[in-house]
């Protein structure tokens, strides 16, 4: 048997809808573990990519430090780096806090915010710093491929994940390609 | 005797008076385009739908058809030069495809889709711009907007009302509203305006009709904007010949 290719996943800031849509495989995800085995990912709860992998897929922007941090070890630890989603490959739905400051985000969650209790921004030192704006992953480490949805269609992954590991360019056909 | 050009090798029959563009969607050759409406003077802004005829670059809307003339249009240059186009316009805007009621039906995101664009390539600007809900009916969403002046067009040519125009240059430029405020709701725009129906983008957008249509079932979930757009132009010209 053919050796299987080696994928890590994770998201930075997104919502997991990415995630949820390619478990949307459905029974196909029997034949695609065939041909894939998991490293660091949410769905196996492995925290740290163990060794250099075939196939990174990042959903998500990059919204604080940690964020950077996570990417530049897939980018490290991943021959190819996919950015998957609209937040991942734009920023997406979290980059419209760009119009504002940071500060004015954080006062209108933690201080103006309504019911809130004891208003104070937090500062605990363990949670990550945010960055003043939040942007997608090419603006920070090289990407190799996009696959673009909101989230990508269980269908897309699929198309994806197959030409990539025949060899073959992944470009979507045009019924295929989604920005929402 | 018909006159006719060759658009990539093919014979294009053309009338007098007919630009490039026009004799191609004529004859069933979509080009690519955003700034151009056929009820429109053109206005080739958009550059999307560039073609090379001897060598040159020329946009097609604006381009008289001439007899026998070579016309590239379908190389993988020029369709590499408008997805470029397009991911420019996409960054240098700020468009939430996720979150936006026109997506399905927007001609800026169909475009793309034709494009096969699956990223936005270049750093985006994420420009801060001022959104303007002031009117009852209709919304002006200028993160939305790409500045191909069809309302600005449309609102003069078509509605006789002046409601829009550009203000400032380059990047800086933006959507202005002719009002004493330079507030949509002080201004003469009415939802029925071709001004508002012509955006090819969610700039302009009728409100309380958003989200009418669930995923699956939009206009561009169902076919491409070739398809779309090459019937609207066929029943247009057996309208208006």
């Amino acid at each position: 048997m053919a050796e299987k290719l080696k994928v890590a996943t994770c998201s930075l800031a997104g919502c997991f809808g990415c995630h949820m849509s390619l478990l949307d495989v459905d029974e196909r995800l029997l034949e695609l573990l065939e041909i894939v085995e998991f490293d660091r990912s949410p769905i196996n709860d492995i925290k740290h990519i163990s060794q250099p992998v075939d196939l990174g897929l990042i959903e998500g922007g990059v919204c604080n430090a940690e964020n950077i941090h996570v990417l530049h070890e897939f980018r490290k630890m991943c021959k190819i780096l996919v950015a998957v989603g609209e937040c991942g490959i734009t920023g997406g739905i979290p980059s419209m806090r760009n119009s504002f400051t940071l500060k004015e985000c954080l006062e209108e969650a933690f201080v103006r915010g309504a019911g809130t209790e004891n208003a104070h921004i937090p500062d605990d030192p363990e949670i990550p710093l945010l960055l003043d704006k939040v942007r997608p992953l090419h603006h920070i480490v090289k990407i190799d491929y996009f696959l673009p949805g909101c989230p990508p269609s269980a269908e897309a992954f699929l198309y994806f994940l197959t030409e990539l590991m025949a060899g073959r360019d992944p470009s979507l056909p045009q019924e295929l390609i989604h920005f929402d | 005797m018909s006159s006719s050009f060759f658009l990539d090798g093919k014979a294009i029959p053309f009338k007098e008076g007919q630009t490039v563009l026009q004799a191609a969607m004529s004859a069933g050759h979509y080009i690519p385009h955003l700034c151009w409406r056929p009820e429109l003077e053109p206005h080739s802004s958009c550059r999307l739908c560039t073609v090379i005829i001897s060598g040159k670059p020329f946009s097609s809307c604006t381009q008289p058809a001439m007899e026998g003339q070579n016309v590239e249009c379908d190389t993988p240059e020029l369709k590499a030069m408008r997805r470029a186009v397009t991911q420019l316009l996409f960054v240098e805007g700020n468009h939430y495809c996720p979150s936006c009621e026109e997506s399905g039906g927007c001609k800026l995101q169909a475009t793309a889709y034709y494009l096969g664009m699956q990223d936005n390539h270049f750093p985006h600007q994420f420009p801060v711009r001022v959104r303007d809900s002031s009117h009852p009916l209709v919304n002006l969403d200028r993160d939305r907007c790409i500045r191909c002046e069809t309302c600005v067009r449309a609102s003069r040519e078509l509605d006789g009302k002046n409601v829009f125009a550009i203000h400032g240059r380059g990047i800086r430029s933006k959507l202005a509203v002719n009002s004493p405020t330079g507030l949509l709701k002080d201004s003469g725009i009415s939802p029925e305006d071709m001004a508002v129906k012509l955006c090819p983008t969610g700039a302009l957008t009728v409100k309380r009709v958003g989200f009418e249509f669930p995923i699956g079932q939009r206009i561009f979930d169902q076919e491409s904007i070739a398809t779309l757009e090459l019937r609207e132009y066929a029943n247009q010209e057996a309208v208006h010949g």
